[in-house]
């Protein structure tokens, strides 16, 4: 791992959603040590700054891939990058997914808006070994059709279950309307021998978690990525602090027994 | 047990009185686009999905009418038949082929009114199922999957 931001070079951008771009990254001289799926990168701008983006895609050769939405002036700055522009890159930071602790049990996968980009991976490494995993099911929430990522490629997934919902539906959609968390219902899966794997805003967060937790899944099995206001990715600066955790050290992935209490404290 | 399954009737009504409602139900089965009721029309049934998905939607003058939820297996279809004036407040059509259980509602009223025990429970479930909605829809209307809103964003 390294301080400094080591250069990048955009080598493939793919526009998402109006406001979302998924930029594949190849290191420019060396590249940094290997990303586990839910790390997360310090993603620099030159000229603008930096921002910590989850991996959506790691590469045996190095490469990365992170899904940008462009909602500051850093984040509107990475979207912008061309191919061949050259970024910087510090990491990998924090702690991962874990999936392989999932091994021979159900797995589920719920994912709301662009919290789909750091469990891709996971999802793709768990459905690259049938054999290995139980029942992998991937439920994604989002706010309209235009706001889901990666619509052909979930299509593509053999999974024994996915849903995909949003909350308010244009013409042409023909999916389901409603929270996420009621696709829970349709899941394949035994939830006290399951695993489940949540990323997404806070509040879809804790009402998924809740409802696996009361559907038999131990908190301990249920692992959610968390967000803050990570600046030096390196557990000094504290600004990503969350109760006794920093979650650029100690996360972003958590799992639910430890999170539950801290996201109950109003103060927190 | 999750609030969600609580609200299906296996969970949400005592063993008796669900096999007292059970009793009078019958299998139906609706083809994909297949209309089940429109916003207005008189209230006199009601379902629970077995199977398949229906979307309930809301007429708008001059447009398709735009879905607002979508129901699924074990979910109960319609409430309106409990409460007068017992009128539809939206309208439901499937979207998949869909097996679920009728009901006559004024048969299922009646039975409330003879039997108050039997009347509370019904009353209670389909109130957590409203219940469930509002909050579903009210969750909803805070647009969780937009941009944070306040300054800061990087």
């Amino acid at each position: 791992m390294t301080n400094l931001p080591v250069p990048y070079r955009v080598v493939a951008r793919r526009p998402e959603t109006a406001d979302t771009v998924t930029l594949r990254l190849e290191p420019v001289a060396d590249a940094l040590g290997d990303f586990a799926p839910g790390q997360f990168a310090m993603v620099h701008c030159f000229g603008r700054g930096e921002i910590p983006v989850s991996v959506s895609s790691v590469q045996s050769t190095g490469g990365l891939a992170h899904t940008v939405r462009a909602v500051g002036a850093v984040s509107a700055g990475l979207c912008e990058a061309r191919t061949a522009e050259v970024v910087g890159i510090r990491g990998p930071f924090g702690t991962g997914w874990e999936l392989e602790r999932a091994r021979g049990r159900d797995v589920v996968v719920v994912a709301g808006g662009i919290g789909l980009a750091p469990l891709r991976p996971l999802i793709l490494r768990a459905l690259a070994e049938p054999e290995a995993y139980g029942r992998v099911n991937v439920l994604i929430g989002a706010r309209t059709p235009a706001d889901l990522i990666g619509r052909e490629e979930v299509a593509g997934w053999r999974t024994a279950y996915t849903g995909v919902t949003v909350d308010r539906p244009d013409e042409d959609w023909r999916g389901d309307v409603g929270l996420v968390t009621d696709l829970l219902g349709r899941a394949h899966l035994t939830p006290s021998d399951a695993w489940g794997f949540v990323c997404g805003p806070e509040p879809m967060i804790r009402a998924t978690a809740r409802e696996l937790v009361a559907r038999g899944m131990p908190p301990d099995r249920i692992r959610v990525s968390l967000e803050r206001n990570m600046r030096c990715a390196t557990g000094h600066c504290g600004h990503c602090q969350l109760g006794p955790l920093l979650l650029c050290r100690d996360g972003p992935v958590v799992d639910w027994q430890r999170a539950e209490p801290l996201l109950s404290v109003r103060e927190l | 047990m999750s609030p969600s399954m609580a609200l299906r009737l296996n969970h949400a009504l005592p063993g008796e009185h669900r096999d007292r409602l059970l009793r009078i139900g019958r299998e139906v089965r609706f083809a994909p686009g297949a209309r089940l009721f429109d916003e207005g029309g008189r209230a006199d049934r009601f379902w629970i999905l077995r199977d398949g998905t229906l979307a309930l939607d809301l007429h708008v003058p001059g447009r398709p009418a735009p879905v607002v939820e979508t129901l699924g297996a074990g979910d109960l279809v319609g409430w309106s038949w409990l409460y007068e004036p017992y009128v539809w407040q939206f309208g439901a059509q499937t979207v998949t082929p869909v097996h679920a259980y009728e009901f006559d509602a004024v048969a299922v009223r009646l039975m409330c009114q003879d039997d108050t025990a039997f009347g509370r429970a019904v009353e209670h479930w389909v109130g957590r199922v409203l219940a469930h909605r509002l909050r579903a829809a009210r969750t909803r209307l805070l647009d969780l999957y937009g941009p944070a809103s306040g300054g800061g964003a990087p």
